[in-house]
């Protein structure tokens, strides 16, 4: 029975078969609110669906040795890993199966951002290099803050399971936390304002210079992922305890639903911010939430 | 996967020595007024990821080896819509000795947008061409070889 829930939750709901539609949902929402900002009609419904089956049609260019090989493999691992980390989510009340714990989550999250760092080393284009390095540099400023705030959540409640932070009681703590998480959230989905390792006039989409036809897709697809993963983890930090898994399920998806607009009327209202500023505002402004994080949660387990 | 391809033609705009006016037309149509994303269209970085690419300018000497790197570097099927009058006949640098055009002795040219520069809703409209052939050359691998022959299709402006 145990078995059977693990897999259901991994597969079914917050699993694949929920998380790759919403996926594309998420992808539309993203376009669409931007285009409506700008005062525009923007793509059909289907139109991420369309981009996706359009690219798996494509030719790929021909890939030998070592370097085609990771370049074929570097998508995959990312999709596989994110939609992990949707299925990890502690969406429903617990019921036994395969739980996983933070870390293990938070590694889940973060290997599609070394994919796309290596995926740029491998594809050995001067521009796809650069946009390496810039995601390498961003996600080394942002997890810093990310981590702390997550750790210090976890911290407070002497635990690092996963249903204990969708337990978490509203205490100041949980609050600084999430706005700690919603700040990295741009970086980590690469939107505007800090867009910069996927910027398309400077350097060509950076690490995805090269990628062409069905690995693109998959590129597109871990990235949708990737956005229902981490609005998903700021979803179950923000949503109350529902005795019912329905309802709980229902407000997971508002919640998240609610944070993808929110990150895309911030996407549509601002402009690229270079590198150092970027790292400028991640290393001096934010440090303040989880320097916060950090010494609530310590003030908190002196207190117990 | 052919009424996908339709939807969801992918653009890389390519320069062979433009005065920029078609350029800035391409740019124009992307804009809210004309909002080509309806039609699934988007502007790519990178020849690879493009489906559908957009020349302009009457193809200098300099510009041949690039424009032939980058049909190259699409990925297929792929579409070619020579926008404005100069890759269709060079225009009015005619005889000039510093180019080497049209643009269809050196890639085959799918679509023709006449016009100096032509209109947005002209080069949306040869787009939308251009996605359509795409679609039908995607569906019937021999037909791509005999659709290369055939004469091109030309947008009214």
């Amino acid at each position: 029975m145990s078995l059977l829930t693990a897999l259901a939750r991994l597969l079914v709901f917050p699993g694949l078969l929920f998380a790759v539609p919403t996926a594309w949902f998420f992808l539309w929402v993203e376009r669409k609110s931007v285009a409506m900002m700008q005062g525009r009609v923007g793509p059909p419904f289907m139109q991420p669906f369309y981009d996706f089956i359009k690219l798996l049609g494509k030719d790929t260019p021909p890939r030998t040795g070592v370097a085609g090989g990771l370049m074929r493999a570097w998508p995959l691992i990312a999709v596989s890993t994110a939609a992990g980390a949707v299925g990890l989510l502690p969406v429903l009340p617990s019921s036994g199966g395969f739980q996983g714990d933070l870390i293990l989550l938070l590694a889940l999250l973060e290997v599609p951002s070394i994919c796309i760092i290596a995926a740029g080393f491998s594809s050995r284009s001067i521009f796809g290099e650069i946009g390496s390095a810039r995601e390498a540099v961003l996600s080394v400023s942002y997890n810093v803050v990310f981590l702390l705030a997550i750790i210090s959540v976890a911290a407070s409640q002497h635990t690092f399971r996963l249903e204990a932070l969708a337990q978490l009681p509203s205490t100041p703590l949980r609050w600084i936390g999430i706005l700690a998480i919603l700040v990295c959230l741009p970086a980590k989905l690469h939107l505007n304002p800090f867009s910069l390792p996927n910027a398309e006039q400077e350097i060509y989409s950076g690490p995805m210079v090269e990628f062409a036809g069905p690995e693109l897709a998959m590129w597109e697809l871990s990235h949708g992922l990737e956005w229902v993963a981490a609005t998903g983890l700021v979803a179950t930090l923000i949503a109350p305890q529902m005795a019912f898994w329905g309802l709980s399920a229902l407000v997971f998806v508002a919640l998240s639903f609610g944070i993808v607009l929110l990150l895309s009327a911030l996407a549509a209202a601002t402009a690229r911010l270079a590198i150092d500023t970027t790292v400028r505002f991640y290393w001096q402004c934010t440090i303040i939430f989880a320097v916060l994080a950090v010494s609530s949660a310590l003030f908190m387990r002196l207190r117990s | 996967m052919c009424y996908c391809r339709r939807r969801s033609p992918w653009l890389f705009h390519l320069n062979s020595g433009s005065c920029n006016g078609c350029d800035i037309e391409i740019v124009a149509a992307l804009t809210p007024r004309y909002d080509a994303e309806q039609l699934g269209v988007r502007l790519e970085g990178s020849p690879r990821h493009a489906d559908i690419l957009c020349v302009t300018g009457p193809v200098t000497k300099n510009a041949v080896c690039a424009i032939k790197t980058v049909y190259g570097q699409v990925c297929g099927p792929k579409a070619v819509v020579a926008i404005g009058s100069c890759p269709a006949t060079t225009n009015v640098f005619i005889d000039s000795r510093t180019l080497d055009g049209p643009l269809n002795k050196h890639i085959p040219v799918d679509v023709f947008v006449p016009g100096c520069p032509p209109r947005p809703d002209a080069i949306i409209q040869g787009v939308a061409k251009a996605a359509e052939i795409l679609s039908e050359r995607g569906n019937r691998a021999v037909q791509a070889a005999a659709s290369a022959e055939q004469a091109p299709a030309e947008v009214q402006a």
